[in-house]
């Protein structure tokens, strides 16, 4: 389906008023001069037939009806393109090179257009004719024509050949512009096409340039310099996240071992080893935290975008379910899975894998005993919602938006264990997948909603 | 067994290797990768401990090497790095498992338990038993003494995990990354619930308990000697 794209390019609809446009003022103009030359053609004709009347009359005048049909039978006989008939009151020819009054009606200057017919070779030809009728005193008249018919040929070739003119190239107009847009096309195609893997993550893709240094390629050149401007960003992202992670790694690793250590070599029930075992436990809190921090550095830098795969989002939530399921079970809520079909979506499974773990661990967490958490998968109009639904007590409306600020816990939560991070790491990747990450009221409860829009070109349709 | 430490942080080694000494291997060390790769392509291992980021040679090249000699020993990477990807990294460059700093020891020795054991595989088994507790692999089913055991298929896959590692510790991470296939750290420890209730139907009602929770380490499940 090539065409279709090719006729909806901006170049080609610039090219089509373009050459409407230009055929439509080639028409203009070739009409007008052919008008105007006509015009002074016939002019002229009409001149000489006035200047041939006025002589002829003039003629009549002095010599007679006699003298005058000497004149034009002297006339007639010399052949060319002058015509010449005069006949007496009741149209009955007396002399000239016409047999007979032509039948056209004449106008009301007397001018008359009319065929007649010639010798040519052997047979006759048909001719076309422009001249002028004058009435003389004694009833006699006298009509002076000239053959036009050179010029009627021209005319009537003129206008049939016109149209196929203006259909060439129109015609022709059009195949360039198809010509020329199809070339844009293929240049802004692979520039779209580049920008595409680059948005899905590959930072290293550079746009193709031409060796003709034309503006596609000045545009392609300052593209990639933003490119690599922004590569070089992403990597210095990357060196000061790893480098974060490298140096308070190695220390908090130390700590651990010397603890570990310590541990080993005390027995197990002296108040010292609990306090280490409580220290060890303390350390372990202190590398959650960490590690929760930086994978949501790294999810909000879009590091993690290099790893994205195709994901089926119901087989996730699915898989994450039957992970709390038991856990559910054991503090009396029940985790209801809504069944669905296929959805994929392109992104990084690890990471929803966890954001969505995150809210079902809230979700029980937060729900008394004998309550419910529902968790769907469901293909809305507006992309395809993930959404976790509890009937605890609910966030109220002014702090949804707190809630997913780092660090931030709600009073009513303080003495529960956890980070502070968890509903930070869901809206970070949900901004990783472009997704929308929204808490509303499940009245009464929580309902999270993770909505993946699924961008054109992120999404995979399932085939078949 | 026999044990190559590659790790440039010489507080960290010396611990690891004090550590596995007493855990009762041999083992020989080293703290850049040029050296690392002189001993790890002139002496045999069963395993190897290589950092992520070493000086002179970097630990991933350094396994591409030794992989490129036809060494397939089994190594396990050690990294400080934040890990969204770069575990796979580790896994494709020739690793056998991925271990982010900091490390619980116990953790380290149950993994690098596992891993010298898989280079050993015993004959391909379709039956598994620990005591009284047999698993048929084929027909998916459990039997412990003359009693039916009535299994989730992820129940099953757990006890076969705990079973195929009889004898050795399994951490909660190693369980979560192998049965579950998540690389993340639950915030409930969503795998106790899990054990409690497998040990509900293998244990209960039993004589001896097969299914021990190792403090501070994990789990193992283990006929009484």
């Amino acid at each position: 389906m090539r065409a279709p794209s090719v006729l909806r390019t901006l170049a080609f609809r610039i090219v089509l008023v373009y050459v409407t446009i230009f055929a439509a003022s080639a028409v203009a103009l070739v009409a007008f001069t052919y008008w105007n030359t006509e015009r002074a053609l016939d002019a002229e004709t009409d001149q000489t037939i006035d200047a041939e009347i006025a002589g002829l009359s003039e003629q009549y005048q002095r010599l007679g009806i006699a003298g005058l049909t000497d004149v034009i039978i002297g006339r007639s006989i010399r052949g060319g393109l002058g015509l010449y008939l005069l006949t007496d009151s009741l149209k009955r020819p007396l002399a000239g090179n016409l047999d007979s009054w032509p039948d056209a009606k004449a106008r009301a200057d007397n001018f008359i257009a009319f065929d007649y017919e010639r010798h040519a070779g052997a047979g006759f030809e048909r001719h076309r004719a422009r001249g002028r009728t004058f009435a003389l005193t004694g009833g006699f008249q006298l009509l002076v024509a000239r053959d036009v018919d050179e010029r009627y040929k021209t005319q009537r070739l003129f206008t049939t050949t016109l149209p196929w003119t203006v259909t060439l190239m129109l015609v022709l107009g059009l195949a360039g512009g198809a010509l020329l847009s199809r070339n844009l096309l293929t240049r802004l195609d692979s520039i779209n096409r580049t920008s595409r893997e680059i948005m899905a993550g590959d930072l290293t893709r550079r746009l193709p340039l031409t060796r003709a240094g034309d503006e596609f390629d000045t545009l392609a050149g300052n593209l990639n310099r933003m490119l690599e401007r922004t590569e070089r960003l992403m990597k210095g992202m990357r060196t000061v996240t790893d480098s974060i992670a490298h140096d308070l790694r190695t220390p908090l690793n130390r700590l651990r071992n010397r603890l570990e250590g310590v541990l080993k070599h005390l027995d197990g029930d002296r108040p010292e080893a609990r306090e280490v075992d409580a220290a060890v436990g303390e350390t372990d809190t202190l590398i959650a935290t960490f590690n929760a921090l930086l994978l949501i550095a790294e999810a909000e830098a879009g590091v993690a975008r290099e790893a994205m795969t195709p994901v089926d989002l119901p087989a996730v939530v699915e898989g994450i379910s039957e992970l709390y399921g038991p856990v559910a079970e054991e503090k009396g809520v029940s985790l209801e899975l809504t069944p669905s079909g296929t959805a994929r979506i392109e992104g990084n499974k690890s990471l929803i894998s966890q954001a969505l773990a995150n809210l079902v661990d809230n979700a029980i967490k937060y729900t008394p005993a004998g309550g419910s958490v529902r968790v769907a998968v469901e293909n809305t109009s507006g992309g395809i919602a993930v959404s976790v639904a509890d009937n605890g007590p609910g966030i109220p409306p002014a702090d949804r938006a707190r809630v997913l600020e780092r660090f931030v816990r709600l009073e009513a939560s303080r003495n529960s264990p956890g980070t502070g991070l968890g509903l930070s790491l869901v809206a970070a990747v949900a901004r990783l997948h472009d997704a929308k990450f929204e808490l509303s009221d499940n009245a009464p409860g929580l309902k999270a909603t993770l909505l993946f829009a699924g961008r054109t070109g992120r999404r995979l349709v399932p085939t078949g | 067994m026999r044990i190559l430490v590659v790790e440039d942080d010489l507080e960290a080694q010396r611990y690891l290797v004090n550590g596995l000494r007493e855990a009762g291997h041999v083992v020989d060390d080293a703290g850049d990768g040029d050296i690392g790769l002189t001993l790890a392509l002139s002496r045999p291992y069963d395993s190897m401990i290589i950092d992520r980021m070493l000086p002179k040679l970097d630990g991933l090249k350094l396994v591409e090497e030794i992989r490129e000699h036809g060494n397939t020993t089994p190594v396990l990477f050690l990294s400080a790095l934040s890990e969204v990807d770069d575990r796979v990294k580790g896994l494709k460059a020739g690793g056998d498992d991925y271990l982010t700093k900091p490390y619980a020891f116990v953790e380290l020795l149950a993994r690098l338990d596992a891993l010298m054991r898989r280079r050993h595989p015993a004959a391909v088994k379709t039956r598994l038993q620990v005591g009284d507790l047999e698993l048929d692999l084929l027909t998916r089913t459990a039997k412990r003494g003359v009693t039916d055991i009535d299994l989730q298929p992820r129940e099953f896959r757990l006890l076969e995990y705990l079973m195929r590692h009889a004898s050795q510790v399994v951490t909660r991470t190693m369980l979560l990354e192998s049965v579950w296939e998540y690389h993340f750290d639950p915030q409930t420890n969503v795998i106790d619930v899990h054990i409690s209730r497998l040990r509900a139907k293998i244990d209960k009602g039993f004589e001896a308990p097969l299914l021990h929770t190792v403090r501070g380490a994990g789990y193992m499940i283990r006929a009484r000697a």
